[in-house]
């Protein structure tokens, strides 16, 4: 599957085939619903291609296997769901703090503590601030098709190695068990050379140790400085998103992730009832595109979240609003997708309220 | 004149000694320095390091080294030697990382085999944290956390790591070894010489837990404390070893 041919496809495996794609040389992973596709398909995959597979003992273990194999410079994943992604924040904190380009896809499912298998996006704030401890940011990704799971899984690889920082893939329960026509192609990024930094023998050269204890606050202060700068170049050139039909909206209709789907397809209706409607997606979540939001928020524009928890990227639609205009959340916390006659309903009685005078 | 005694090429040549006089971590570091040197590996050699005194591990070795979270060095070693097969890959722990809070990391090492080698340093407390009870600390022992000694209703028993790992269908090699006398320092870099072999022939995972001491949380002497090693240390951790398929 390394060609333009359309393929139908369920998300977990296009995500899984797309890290073959993108020469992720190891996987290590744990079973759960709904990601547990992407584990198994691999497991057969690695083997026949003679790459690196572990079954871990544990959420823990596979992350920090995922550490081992990275701090030698070659690609490799992890995937889970939500409550197990919590035991990776530990480790996704240090990763960030050695610099070191892990890639985790996160199928999110139902919280908080066990929840359930419904699909869900109450993982907004674990990916975009972090679980794990002290001062670091990860990229965070949110496909919203099957195609994207494979385009945003290259994207992953790619960033997490161009800048030495971990890599999430927030994708959710819909998307990793939905089908869709989709096309591989081929991995279109650059490889990154590694040799500078990665554990490969102190071969001809001084030994290298990659490790987040400095055991010097300067030299501390400094580290965590450098890591902030090196995100604001981030934030400078891979900040992305879409937007559809925004130059005349009134109201801006904002999803991450697979409910993107159904704010496109509401704006639709929107506008067949005279509605002046517009969509506004993240691509990626971290960096945020604070920068375009206040600018269409400036523009007289309003801002409607619709998302699958309680509000969490809410909080960062009204932040980046910073007050000059209206924002409003659709929410339900998990399970049935909100659906475009929910959206749209609640968008007519948003309207009414705020622009009763003139309608 | 002859040369009978020089630092290990695979010692930093600006190395700061840092631990505790009379820690044994010196002894430990150097005899690996030397058996890294005599296999001639130091340059694809690579070091999953661990949380606790054992950390220092990156000031003394010329190996690349990376860091692990607390109890975690076995996962980051398999990682390591699951994308660079070719290399040889150690973890350097303590008895809290390997046998607490690494134990599931530890055990599932050695239960799928993992081409690597682990050295535990079994000082029956957690040093850097200042002598707490720990999974090795021997019954009756005082440490911070126990201080009337570690008695069966509060605290069980201590852990014996290296009867444990010799158990697993993928160990190698399994022993106990102790750095109180010249014999046994002996001893111990031959067992430590074995664990990177097993490893280089492919046969399976390599294990050294060498007892050593703590005089800073013993409130010892080293002499005093290397004595505790060999009267007491070893009726509750008997050296030997438990598993050598390099006889076989």
């Amino acid at each position: 599957m390394n060609s333009s041919e359309k393929v139908l496809i369920k998300g977990n495996y296009a995500i899984a085939q797309a890290a073959v794609n993108a020469g992720c040389q190891c996987y290590f992973g744990y079973p759960i619903t709904p990601q547990t596709e992407i584990g198994e398909y691999l497991s057969g995959k690695m083997q026949e291609l003679k790459r690196g597979y572990v079954c871990a003992e544990s959420e823990l273990a596979a992350i920090n296997m995922v550490i081992g194999a990275v701090s030698t410079g070659v690609k490799a994943m992890t995937s889970s769901s939500s409550c197990a992604v919590s035991l990776m924040q530990e480790a996704l904190s240090y990763a960030a703090s050695d610099e070191l380009p892990v890639v985790l896809v996160n199928v999110m499912r139902a919280g908080p503590g066990l929840g359930y298998i419904y699909p869900a996006q109450g993982d907004y704030n674990q990916a975009v601030y972090g679980g794990g401890n002290g001062d670091y940011k990860i990229i965070v990704l949110a496909p919203s098709t099957v195609q994207e799971c494979i385009d945003y899984t290259y994207r992953a690889f790619y960033l997490a190695h161009k800048y030495r920082n971990p890599v999430i893939l927030l994708a959710d329960g819909l998307l990793g068990q939905m089908m869709e026509p989709a096309s591989f192609g081929e991995y279109p990024y650059p490889e990154i050379d590694n040799s500078s930094w990665a554990l490969t023998g102190a071969k001809n050269r001084a030994s290298r140790a990659i490790y987040s204890c400095a055991r010097d606050e300067k030299k501390q202060i400094e580290h965590i400085k450098n890591l902030f700068k090196k995100f604001d170049l981030i934030s400078q050139n891979e900040t992305s998103w879409e937007e559809f039909k925004t130059e005349d909206a009134d109201i801006i209709l904002t999803a991450f992730g697979s409910m993107t789907r159904n704010i496109k397809a509401a704006m639709n209706v929107l506008r067949e009832k005279g509605i002046k409607a517009g969509c506004f997606r993240p691509i990626t979540l971290s960096p945020f595109p604070n920068n375009r939001i206040e600018e269409l928020a400036k523009e007289g524009k309003d801002f409607i979240v619709v998302e699958m928890n309680m509000g969490q990227m809410f909080k960062d639609v009204k932040y980046a609003i910073n007050g000059a205009a209206k924002a409003e959340l659709i929410n339900r916390p998990c399970g049935e997708w909100l659906s475009v006659e929910d959206i749209v309903s609640s968008v007519e009685k948003f309207m009414e309220k705020n622009y009763a005078a003139s309608i | 004149m002859q040369q009978v005694f020089s630092i290990p090429k695979s010692f930093k040549e600006d190395f700061k000694y840092t631990f505790c006089p009379g820690c044994d971590h010196g002894i430990a570091i150097r005899l690996l320095a030397e058996v890294l040197d005599e296999l001639g590996i130091q340059d694809k050699t690579i070091c999953a390091a661990s949380i606790g005194c054992s950390v220092f591990i990156y000031d003394f070795l010329n190996v690349d080294s990376i860091e692990s979270p607390h109890g975690r060095a076995m996962a980051e070693a398999t990682g390591v030697k699951r994308a660079r097969p070719d290399k040889v890959v150690f973890t350097y722990q303590g008895d809290g990382d390997f046998a607490s809070i690494g134990l599931a990391e530890s055990m599932h090492a050695a239960f799928r085999g993992e081409r690597i080698t682990a050295f535990m340093l079994n000082n029956t407390t957690y040093g850097m944290t200042g002598g707490q009870h720990g999974p090795t600390t021997m019954m009756g022992q005082i440490t911070t956390t126990s201080p009337t000694g570690r008695n069966r209703e509060y605290y069980g028993y201590p852990a014996r790591m290296a009867e444990q790992i010799a158990l697993a269908d993928g160990c190698a090699f399994s022993a106990r070894v102790a750095l109180d006398s010249i014999p046994h320092i002996n001893d111990a870099k031959k067992a430590i010489k074995k664990a990177f072999q097993v490893q280089l022939d492919g046969t399976g995972l390599g294990f050294v837990e060498i007892l050593s001491t703590c005089p800073t949380n013993w409130h010892m002497t080293p002499e005093q404390a290397h004595a505790r090693v060999r009267d007491d240390m070893t009726k509750t951790f008997p050296l030997g070893i438990f598993k050598d398929t390099t006889e076989e």
